[in-house]
């Protein structure tokens, strides 16, 4: 079982707990009647999906309530760092990082061991 | 309309009657009670807990009792307040100027005591949450899982719990928690 720091109650809790809301730092457009479709259907519908490092919306459903944002690895599943809602786009502290390279290299995934879908 | 101490006989509380556990934990459905659901932003949390009569925490997972209500710390701006003594609590929070939503719902919780050496084991057979006593002291509460369900626990004392539940989920986590009391035995 995962467990994800949760930044209002200020310790790591059960996965149970969560929910995951999609990417984060999307900003809504501020006229948005006057967008493009094009622009709309960028704001609206696309996502990067990456794979790796990613910056996610998620909330401590049976808990607090709150939704927070988490730096995530989508590779290994390592939460990076988890702040509160509103914060822009934290940095991944240094030490996390390594520590999430060095799982990353002997993490067991699908792509691991099917080939290089990298 | 929450003023329980007013019509004691009118409403059958879900679990009247159910009683279970085993020789290490006690299982009891709690007396009727008058529930708040409390909102409130920080500037307004003073002059709310002086209407209420009771210092509502602001320090995750704690919780605060006084004149008979408890108040439990559910979210940075969020508590579920329980009265179980005199009632008027949701006459003293509409009597209170400062801004904030106050919800009545005494009847949509009920609560089930876990008592005993095996409470905590009891509770854990469900509950995904730290409830060593350094991690979940006396007092301490909050809003988690047990199985399916999403609870309220409080630790009212070192081997005693009070678990808020949704009255139509009581049934479900009566009988969860019966089978935890079981295997805390064995
Ligand atoms: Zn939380």
């Amino acid at each position: 079982m995962l467990l994800i720091h949760c930044p209002y109650c200020e310790e790591d809790r059960s996965e149970l707990e969560f929910r995951w809301a999609g990417e984060a730092h999307i900003a809504r457009p501020d006229a948005i009647s006057e967008i493009s479709d094009e622009e709309f259907a960028e704001y609206f519908f696309l996502r990067n999906n990456e794979k790796g490092l990613t910056y996610e919306r998620w909330r401590h459903m049976h808990g607090c309530g709150r939704f927070f944002n988490a730096a995530r690895d989508t590779v290994s599943d390592r939460f990076l760092m988890t702040y509160k809602a509103g914060l822009p786009k934290q940095p991944i502290p240094v030490a996390e990082e390594r520590a999430a390279a060095a799982e990353e290299k002997t993490v067991e995934t699908w792509e691991a061991t099917e080939g290089d879908a990298r | 309309m929450a003023d329980l101490a007013l019509t004691p006989a009118t409403r059958t509380l879900p679990l009247s009657g159910a009683h279970g556990g085993s020789s290490v934990a006690r299982l009891e459905p709690a007396a009727a009670a008058a529930r708040l659901s409390l909102r409130a932003r920080p500037e307004d949390v003073e002059a709310l807990s002086t209407a209420l009569g009771i210092a509502l925490p602001v320090k995750p997972k704690t919780s605060a009792s006084a004149n008979g209500r408890t108040a439990l710390w559910l979210g940075p701006d969020e508590w579920l307040v329980i009265d179980e003594g005199q009632g008027g609590l949701l006459q003293a929070a509409k009597d209170c100027a400062a801004p904030h939503s106050a919800t009545d719902v005494s009847h949509r919780n009920t609560a089930i005591l876990v008592s005993g050496p095996g409470a905590q084991q009891t509770i854990n057979s469900g509950c995904p949450l730290d409830l060593s006593l350094t991690a979940f002291p006396v007092g301490a509460c909050a809003r988690t899982l047990l199985g399916k369900v999403e609870i309220v626990l409080l630790r009212t004392e070192q081997d005693a719990f009070r678990v808020e539940v949704w009255r139509s989920f009581s049934g479900y986590a009566f009988g969860l928690l019966a089978e935890g009391a079981r295997d805390a035995a064995l």
